[in-house]
């Protein structure tokens, strides 16, 4: 009864060519074939960026057109793939063009986490000492907010827009990205080259964005990706409580809000962009799994 | 032992109200410079503004910001939470009970995901890559990747459409036939499904780790059976970390919540807030937003100090 060796358990083999970064990255992205979840995972991202990207020419309709005539039997037909919603609104393109707003804003805000809490926890790991301390519990006292609340709180007193929501989600997920980050600062700025750098005079703000920042680039990735993934559940949700992206345009969580009282004559309303949603944030977490399988944290 | 717990528990209580005092200051300067004054968002958009203007004066809401902060914290001290706008009942009136449901809810989801993800990790962990461990890999990534909605549409439309075993709503009013343990069923079916995917993936990679430490190699080279070795040596070690992890979901069954009662027409915590927050009901989100944080940073304390109290290297 052996414990079964893993590849994330063995050396990492040195990376000599320094410099090769085109061809490290090729690798890289070449070991992607080596894990299933990573492949699956990124075919549905892919799937739903083509049709994020190509939704103004394969939508059949325009996504908030009311075809009345439909309205008699919503079910899925040869006019409508997917059925209309209770508007008489084709499900197939709202659908498409709800991909375009969720593939929109739900990366726009983990790239703002990411920048915002890359430089907090450089800063926090980087100087120690006070500016660590006023860092750390500033985050903590973030992060004791549930996100829901915080939006609630906002929504009451400014409502809803996509601007909001994208502040939120960078000011909420900013400090778990900075967390990270700032442990791996600790742990490299003790690094033969920090030292170097520092000796050669430069900046302390060059040597953590050039010197740090890119070695600690495997785990950020492997996170980023799971925070698309949150982002577009708490966007979903948003949208489905009725105080997210404001209507007409089609989102997600709203098409599920506005037609699951209806669940009982009509399912397939509600149940397709169910399935829309659930299938784009499987994608997400399968690649998170497949990357931090194959061990691209580096 | 007992004083080293003890500076803890003072410590992180200092904390929490560090936290509180913040939080509650943040949320009631965000009434202020937000667009609108308080009486106005009080009154509606239909009030004249004469109205708004008694209004303020009643409330004394003309002076400045921080006395009123203190006023408003003193109150809160002595008890008096203000009164809800969209429910038109003193806020203490309404949220200890909505607060009891929820906590009712989240108990019993609690009691579900426990002993199911600590199954389903340990299994899947103690033999990494084995083909079961690769089936609850990708069931629980999958599972948790299914937005709170989705999964209560998903499960609503094969138990309450197609099978008619189950009631749609959970309103806790028996009511059509449905008993309420019925009820129930779902809305704790959606959060244990949801949550626990995140936590077997959380328990699955600790005892991973833990199976590759030397430890565990000489308990096998010694001749002990593998069930005694993962019973006796790695279950200890490996729940340290998903302990913390377990207490820290309390906070995300809160955001959790806020939806599964929405699905299912739960009279709850979060649909209550959810509702304040639609009618811009300000004293009822003011309170409930500082109950929120500080239940999840009471877990949070808890998670530390379970942690502190297991691993016996923080303990000394």
């Amino acid at each position: 009864m052996s414990v079964p060796a893993t590849a994330e358990g063995l050396p990492a083999v040195p990376e000599s060519v320094r410099g090769g970064y085109a061809r490290t990255w090729a690798r890289r992205v070449g070991r992607i074939r080596e894990s299933k979840p990573a492949l699956i995972g990124l075919g549905v991202i892919a799937f739903w960026v083509a049709a994020a990207a190509l939704a103004p020419a394969i939508a059949p309709y325009p996504p908030n057109a009311n075809d009345m005539a439909a309205l008699a039997h919503p079910t899925p037909s040869g006019a409508h793939w997917l059925g209309t919603d209770h508007l008489g609104r084709d499900i197939f393109s709202r659908i498409l063009w709800g991909a375009r707003t969720v593939l929109t804003v739900a990366p726009l805000a983990v790239v703002g986490a990411a920048i915002l809490g890359s430089l907090l926890g450089l800063t926090a790991g980087y100087y120690r000492g006070l500016i660590d301390l006023v860092i750390v519990r500033a985050c903590d006292i973030v992060l004791s907010f549930p996100v829901i609340i915080l939006y609630m709180i906002i929504l009451a007193h400014f409502g809803s827009s996509a601007l909001n929501i994208i502040g939120v989600l960078t000011l909420t997920k900013a400090p778990i990205i900075a967390r990270i980050v700032r442990g791996l600062t600790i742990e490299l700025r003790e690094r033969e080259y920090v030292a170097a750098a520092k000796m050669r005079g430069e900046s302390p703000l060059y040597i953590m964005l050039v010197e740090i920042l890119p070695n600690a680039r495997g785990p950020l990735i492997v996170d980023m990706c799971l925070r698309t993934g949150y982002n577009v559940v708490i966007i979903g949700a948003l949208g489905f409580l009725g105080i997210g992206l404001p209507p007409p345009d089609p989102d997600w969580g709203g098409m599920v809000k506005d037609t699951y009282g209806m669940m009982s004559v009509w399912p397939h309303m509600a149940l397709f962009p169910c399935a829309a949603i659930s299938s784009l944030v499987v994608g997400f977490n399968l690649l998170a799994v497949g990357l931090r399988e194959i061990g691209l944290r580096d | 032992m007992a004083l080293t717990v003890a500076r803890f528990v003072l410590k992180h209580l200092a904390f929490l109200l560090l936290t509180l005092l913040v939080v509650s200051f943040l949320v009631f300067t965000l009434s202020e410079f937000s667009p609108g004054d308080v009486a106005r968002k009080i009154l509606g958009a239909y009030a004249t503004q004469e109205q708004v203007e008694i209004l303020t004066k009643q409330m004394g809401l003309d002076r400045p910001v921080l006395v009123r902060y203190v006023e408003f914290l003193g109150k809160l001290a002595a008890g008096d939470l203000g009164n809800s706008t969209r429910f038109k009942v003193p806020v203490q009136d309404i949220i200890w009970t909505r607060l009891a449901n929820t906590a009712f809810l989240a108990a019993l989801a609690f009691a579900c995901i426990v002993p199911l993800s600590m199954l389903l990790g340990i299994v899947a962990g103690m033999r990494e890559s084995s083909t079961l461990d690769r089936a609850i890999l990708i069931f629980s990534t999958v599972v948790a990747s299914v937005p709170e909605f989705a999964l209560g549409v998903f499960l609503a439309s094969v138990f309450v459409v197609a099978l008619g075993w189950l009631p749609g709503t959970a309103t806790l009013v028996a009511g059509g036939g449905w008993s309420i343990a019925s009820q129930l069923v779902l809305p704790v079916a959606v959060i244990v499904l949801f949550d626990a995917g995140y936590v077997i993936s959380m328990i699955r990679a600790s005892m991973i780790e833990v199976m590759q430490r030397p430890y565990i190699r000489t308990a096998v080279l010694k001749g002990m059976s593998f069930r005694q070795v993962v019973v006796r040596h790695a279950l200890r070690n490996a729940m340290i970390n998903p302990i913390t992890v377990i207490l820290l979901q309390i906070n995300y069954l809160i955001s959790g919540v806020v939806v599964v009662e929405t699905v299912f027409a739960y009279p709850g915590f979060g649909r209550m807030m959810l509702e304040a927050a639609l009618f811009k009901d300000i004293a009822l989100v003011e309170v409930g937003a500082l109950v929120a944080v500080g239940v999840a940073v009471m877990t949070q304390i808890l998670g530390d100090l379970a942690y502190m109290l297991l691993d016996p290297r923080i303990r000394a």
